[in-house]
């Protein structure tokens, strides 16, 4: 990017000194503004149906009908809007036992889902389910660490994603946990998991350098952190260990973060860490401004949580 | 004169003069959205569940058995009337299916407390009822294991003094919590026997730490979902009356 960059203003300088004061000033200090809206969900665990009101926890809470609505008014608001969601799709009512998540993936279809990563109990109708129910699927599947090779999910799920909004690049990645002792090898059956730091980091290069990204964000199923295990691969560990990612949306462990965290990665810039709990019962919102006006681009980047 | 030239080079400034400064990220904002009843139903997304939600909920409110009390976990110390349940249904609904294919009886069934999501209510017993109480999708496995594992396996049962559901396996405590007896047939256990255990294959990878079904001698895996096996019970039975027994008690004296 910035290689073309530099050859579209050389070419622009040269134009100049052709035609000398025949230029227009006021074009040059256009300036553009873009938004980019990401929102996002995590272990909805096919909660397709709101809680009833005498539900002990979470009373009228969720639903994907009003979800459905709440989206709909966002991208009317801003078209440059991705949506996310960071695994276990499946299992936890109903819905799943019967039609093997065939309704989830439908209705994800109709709310226009981007993209999703894979956690560990959309294993549970083993890999085989899950590949049945992906004719269903209108929307990208994104792992990286899982090497899907000797199963029948490969050339099903891409590592990556790159999404262009108003000429913003976004780059997304899938990130998921380690399957040995959660699922039965039975319904893995060979899917490789790979170490999810190492893969960031190798990720995160490749969409920041490679593929010129403006954003790179992180869709995990790893979980947001353990404390009482300090070395097992979390989204916040895989935030301090990298550089280069501007935003991991987390699932897993299931937690209720108020707004997102901030972290320092391992260059000492700033990424955000999103969780928004389980079954549909909120939804993240990440906005990102983009600016080319100099006054505001000077200062750095501001985050507002 | 031809201006040609000269339009095509004022094209070209106009052009890139125009071209903007490449955009930076100047500003980011995060936020949590809840989604309540304040926020409006997607008619058509509704309109899409309604078929699939009439159907499940047709199913799963037809009535298939009924029980003569309300069974819950938490009434019992060493043994539950609602565990006894679930760990005799699965020996009675599993043990012909391995039967049949090994020749060989299941000696003892085990499964953890944890594993029962809810209670059972007095009444009409229906589909759901087993999908509240086994809302996973665990399956029956049948591990192999040596009588020094099952001696283990008694140990863990006995430290945690929990009411884990247990089939055929006997425990008497004594008075200071120790074990006093335990045995599979009315036989102790004999440490160069090899056992058949019943459990999920959650428990037998080593779930709510019960280590001791590795390494098995071998593990037959049944295909038969825990909650299939009460749907099956709950469709061949007219009632239900489960029972506190004297499968693990601990002596008074």
């Amino acid at each position: 990017m910035k290689r073309r960059n530099f050859i579209q203003q050389t070419t622009a300088a040269t134009a100049l000194a052709t035609i000398g004061g025949l230029t227009l000033p006021s074009f040059m200090s256009a300036s553009k503004a873009t938004k980019i809206t990401i929102l996002h969900t995590n272990d909805v665990h096919s909660h397709i149906d709101p809680f009833g009101p005498e539900d002990g926890r979470n009373p009228n809470k969720g639903g994907i009908a009003r979800r459905a609505s709440l989206v709909q008014d966002i991208r009317n608001e801003n078209p440059n809007t991705l949506l996310l969601d960071a695994g276990d799709i499946f299992q936890g009512t109903p819905y799943f036992n019967y039609y093997g998540g065939e309704l989830e993936f439908k209705l994800m279809s109709k709310l226009k889902y981007d993209a999703a990563t894979i956690g560990n109990h959309d294993f549970d109708n083993g890999i085989d389910g899950l590949y049945a129910q992906l004719p269903h699927a209108k929307f990208d599947f994104i792992s990286a660490n899982y090497d899907f090779s000797n199963t029948v999910l490969d050339s099903h799920v891409e590592p990556y994603k790159i999404y262009i909004k108003d000429g913003i690049r976004i780059g997304v990645f899938g990130i998921g946990i380690e399957l040995d002792g959660l699922v039965i090898k039975d319904l893995y059956k060979e899917t490789v998991y790979l170490n999810p730091i190492e893969i960031a980091q190798d990720m995160s290069r490749i969409l920041k350098e490679d593929e010129h990204c403006d954003l790179v964000i992180c869709l995990s199923h790893i979980g947001y952190e353990y404390k009482n295990n300090a070395e097992k691969p979390s989204d916040l560990l895989l935030a301090e260990s990298t550089k280069n990612i501007d935003l991991i949306i987390g699932g897993h462990t299931h937690t209720f973060l108020p707004r997102p965290t901030i972290v320092k990665n391992i260059v000492d810039k700033d990424v955000l860490v999103n969780q928004v709990g389980c079954y549909g019962i909120n939804l993240g919102r990440i906005d990102f401004f983009f600016d080319s006006d100099k006054n505001k681009t000077a200062n750095g980047t501001s985050i507002i949580v | 004169m031809n201006f040609k030239p000269l339009f095509a080079i004022l094209f070209l400034v106009t052009i890139c003069s125009c071209k903007q400064e490449p955009q930076q990220l100047t500003r980011i904002e995060g936020k949590l959205i809840a989604i309540t009843d304040s926020i409006e139903t997607d008619a058509s997304i509704e309109a899409f569940v309604k078929p699939y939600r009439d159907h499940i909920n047709k199913d799963m409110d037809s009535v298939i058995c009924f029980a003569r009390n309300t069974y819950s976990k938490s009434d019992g110390e060493l043994n539950t009337a609602i565990g006894n349940l679930f760990a005799d249904v699965i020996f009675e609904q599993t043990n012909p299916v391995f039967k049949q294919r090994t020749g060989k009886d299941i000696d003892m069934v085990l499964v953890n407390h944890g594993g029962i999501r809810s209670i059972i209510s007095k009444g009409d017993i229906t589909a759901r009822t087993a999908f509240e109480i086994m809302p996973f999708e665990n399956s029956v496995v049948v591990a192999a294991i040596k009588g020094s594992q099952v001696n283990q396996l008694i140990a863990y049962l006995v430290e945690a003094k929990r009411a884990h559901p247990i089939a055929k396996l006997k425990i008497v405590l004594d008075i200071n919590n120790d074990l006093f007896e335990a045995s599979i047939n009315n036989k102790p256990i004999d440490t160069s026997k090899i056992y058949y255990v019943a459990t999920n294959d959650y428990l037998y990878n080593g779930g709510d730490g019960m280590n001791f079904f590795k390494p098995s001698d071998s593990l037959y895996i049944l295909n038969y979902k825990i909650r299939n096996t009460f749907l099956d019970y709950f469709g061949k039975m007219d009632t239900i009356n489960p029972v506190i027994d004297d499968r693990f008690i601990k002596l008074k004296k």
